[in-house]
């Protein structure tokens, strides 16, 4: 069966949950083999067998952490080229996608970003994309070179398919194209313990109507009663009471959770954008014109003050 | 010193509007008002700040690569502040892929002559988000992507980038590609004054010849991606919605409860 490449998105050997549903998806279409780079990239490959990996290619070097993007791409290159897989995976992130579109360029290949789904077909893989704000579902493919298409998050569930996972060392060897943009420091986030936005089952957000960076904390123990993350509308981002990578939209994280609760929020189209495609919709507000309303299976017209913290009493009631 | 600065701008389709595809399965542009895509009056907005902070000669051409209605998109622009204009317009470029795209707007860069190009973060039509990475491989300059900060000075471009794991911070020598994000500061309204003023400045037209692109190379049938198809997603079933009189947590817990949430 002809392989296909999986890059792995991993920080420090912790490979991220997306990078999984990549291996489950990859197996409809040939065999995975992994690419991890930089610090911890060997020790991502039990994880990675576990999951579906056939073999797993490494390599550390300080220029995947020193320099933007390029070392990325060019390993992935290199990884193409010792392989010849029947695609390319890549999770949907900003990085993602953009070492993506490079790869392919290289290679003379099409890109595919953002897909929700993947399946073969007769003339490659084909990818389910969500677009227009999510009111509109295409099917493409890529027609020329190797596909190399970038998965969105929460697009397939995780499942357990152990493999040989036989680790490799790639051999890269960095142009000097590779060293032109310099990251010249970094700020890790600081964790909040809770789950990370787009990964997350349940997702509760806030908005406008939250009125207060103070009254996000309502908006906070709501989620931890669910084990939820938090999320924001960008009028709540904009005017400082959350943090930008907290944001839900078209400028912010897609997410598509088994449950989205939105309080305070009317739906703007650029919001919808990054909820659109969750699997139940659950709205507070307190206008019942809210556009927010035409997409709920359960919607409360009433004030969030009101209605979030007796939410949260009646959860933690329930659960004990 | 004088700095070129060159801001590629889409025309897109208005989100708000009922946006759908055509028979061919491109994007319908007819029925749908088009408009410069929001994300780029912010990357204009950075490059008239970068003019209006340098002490050299600054430059500011706007790019459009788009049908004949795009030149709107460019008007905006020029009222905005931007010096000049440069519109790719080709029949044959109907039907136009990323890789595509990529190869016209890096063709029309190198014949204008560049230091600098700025970016938006993303369309808001395709809104891939992989264009400024493309145009840098093509290019060959450094990408100085999805800053939310930007500034340059003796040579040399410097950004913030906001990723999900970390903050970064970014340098690259000119001549580079930038992209700004949402978060880079609000982009200005054009004034009356600058209204006026765009009427007059200069628009060049080029077409797929001026910039030695063959016909197969863009167009559907250049394409290196196909859509098979595009369905409307279905409408989602009206949900169940109650008036808070007190008992409105309860009842949406009740809900919760019955979908197995809690
Ligand atoms: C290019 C572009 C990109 C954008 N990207 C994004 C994006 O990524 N994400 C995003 O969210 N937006 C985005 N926007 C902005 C978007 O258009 C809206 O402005 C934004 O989503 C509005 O946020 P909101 O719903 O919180 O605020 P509003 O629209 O002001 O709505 C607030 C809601 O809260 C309700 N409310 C007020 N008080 C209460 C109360 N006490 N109890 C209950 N309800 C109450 C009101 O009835 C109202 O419906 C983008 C815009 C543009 C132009
Ligand atoms: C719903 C939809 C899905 C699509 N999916 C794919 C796909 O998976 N693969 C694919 O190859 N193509 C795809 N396309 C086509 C692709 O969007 C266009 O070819 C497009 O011109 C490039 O991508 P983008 O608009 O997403 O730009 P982005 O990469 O999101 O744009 C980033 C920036 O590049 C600049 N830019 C982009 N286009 C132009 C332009 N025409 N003129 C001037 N500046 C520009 C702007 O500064 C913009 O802010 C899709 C189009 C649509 C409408």
């Amino acid at each position: 069966m002809a392989e296909v490449l999986v890059y792995v998105d991993h920080v420090d050997g912790a490979v991220r949950k997306p990078t999984l549903e990549l291996l489950t998806l990859a197996r409809r279409v040939g065999e995975p083999v992994a690419v991890a780079l930089g610090n911890g990239a060997g020790d991502t490959a039990a994880t990675l067998a576990e999951h579906g990996a056939v073999k797993v290619l490494t390599h550390e070097a300080a220029e995947y952490a020193d320099y933007l993007v390029v070392p990325k791409v060019e390993a992935l290159q290199a990884a193409v080229e010792a392989v010849s897989p029947a695609a390319v995976l890549v999770p949907s992130s900003a990085e993602g996608k953009e070492i993506a579109a490079r790869l392919a360029l290289r290679i003379g290949s099409g890109i595919i970003t953002d897909a929700v789904d993947l399946e073969a077909g007769d003339e490659g893989p084909v990818a389910t994309q969500s677009v227009f704000a999510a009111s509109f579902t295409t099917k493409s493919r890529v027609s020329k070179g190797t596909p190399v298409i970038t998965v969105k998050p929460n697009s397939a569930a995780v499942e357990a398919a152990p493999a040989a996972g036989a680790v490799e060392a790639l051999s890269v060897t960095f142009s000097d194209k590779a060293t032109g943009t310099k990251v010249t420091a970094r700020t890790p986030r600081e964790s909040t313990g809770r789950p990370e936005l787009t990964e997350a089952a349940i997702v509760v957000s806030g908005g406008r109507g939250v009125n207060g960076a103070e009254n996000f904390s309502i908006i906070e123990a709501l989620a931890d009663s669910l084990g939820a993350a938090v999320g924001a509308s960008r009028a709540a981002v904009d005017a400082g009471w959350y943090p930008h990578t907290n944001q839900v939209g078209q400028t912010g994280k897609s997410v598509s959770p088994q449950l989205y609760i939105a309080s305070g929020i009317s739906g703007a189209i650029q919001h919808r954008a990054g909820m659109q495609t969750s699997k139940t919709i659950v709205a507070i507000n307190k206008d019942a014109e809210a556009p927010i309303f035409e997409l709920v299976d359960y919607g409360v017209v009433g004030d969030l003050f009101d209605v979030v913290p007796a939410l949260t009493e009646e959860i933690k009631a329930r659960k004990g | 010193m004088s700095l070129r600065i060159v801001v590629t701008v889409k025309y897109v389709p208005d989100a708000t509007g009922d946006r759908h595809f055509a028979d061919d399965l491109t994007v319908d542009r007819d029925d749908v008002d088009g408009l410069l895509s929001e994300l780029d009056e912010y990357a204009v907005e950075q490059a008239l700040q970068i003019s209006e902070n340098s002490d050299d000669d600054v430059e500011v051409t706007v790019l459009t690569v788009g049908p004949e209605d795009a030149k709107d998109a460019l008007r905006k622009a020029l009222s905005m502040g931007a010096d000049k204009a440069i519109h790719v317009e080709d029949d044959d470029l109907h039907g136009t892929d990323a890789i595509g795209t990529s190869l016209v707007l890096a063709k029309a860069i190198e014949k204008a002559g560049f230091d600098l190009v700025v970016s938006g973060m993303a369309s808001t039509d395709g809104t891939m988000g992989v264009v400024p990475a493309l145009l840098a491989e093509r290019l060959g300059v450094p990408q100085v992507t999805l800053l939310s900060e930007v500034s340059v000075e003796d040579g040399t471009v410097k950004g913030r980038r906001d990723g999900d794991a970390a903050s970064e911070q970014l340098e690259a020598s000119l001549p580079a590609v930038v992209s700004v994000t949402d978060q880079s500061g609000e982009a200005r309204y054009p004034s009356f004054k600058g209204i006026m003023a765009a009427k007059k400045k200069p628009v060049e037209s080029w077409d797929l010849s001026d910039l030695d692109i063959e016909a197969e190379e863009v167009g559907l049938e250049g394409a290196y991606t196909v859509v098979d198809g595009a369905a409307e997603r279905p409408a989602r079933t009206a949900g169940t919605i109650v008036k808070d009189e007190g008992e409105g947590g309860k009842q949406l817990a009740e809900y919760l409860a019955s979908q197995k949430f809690i």
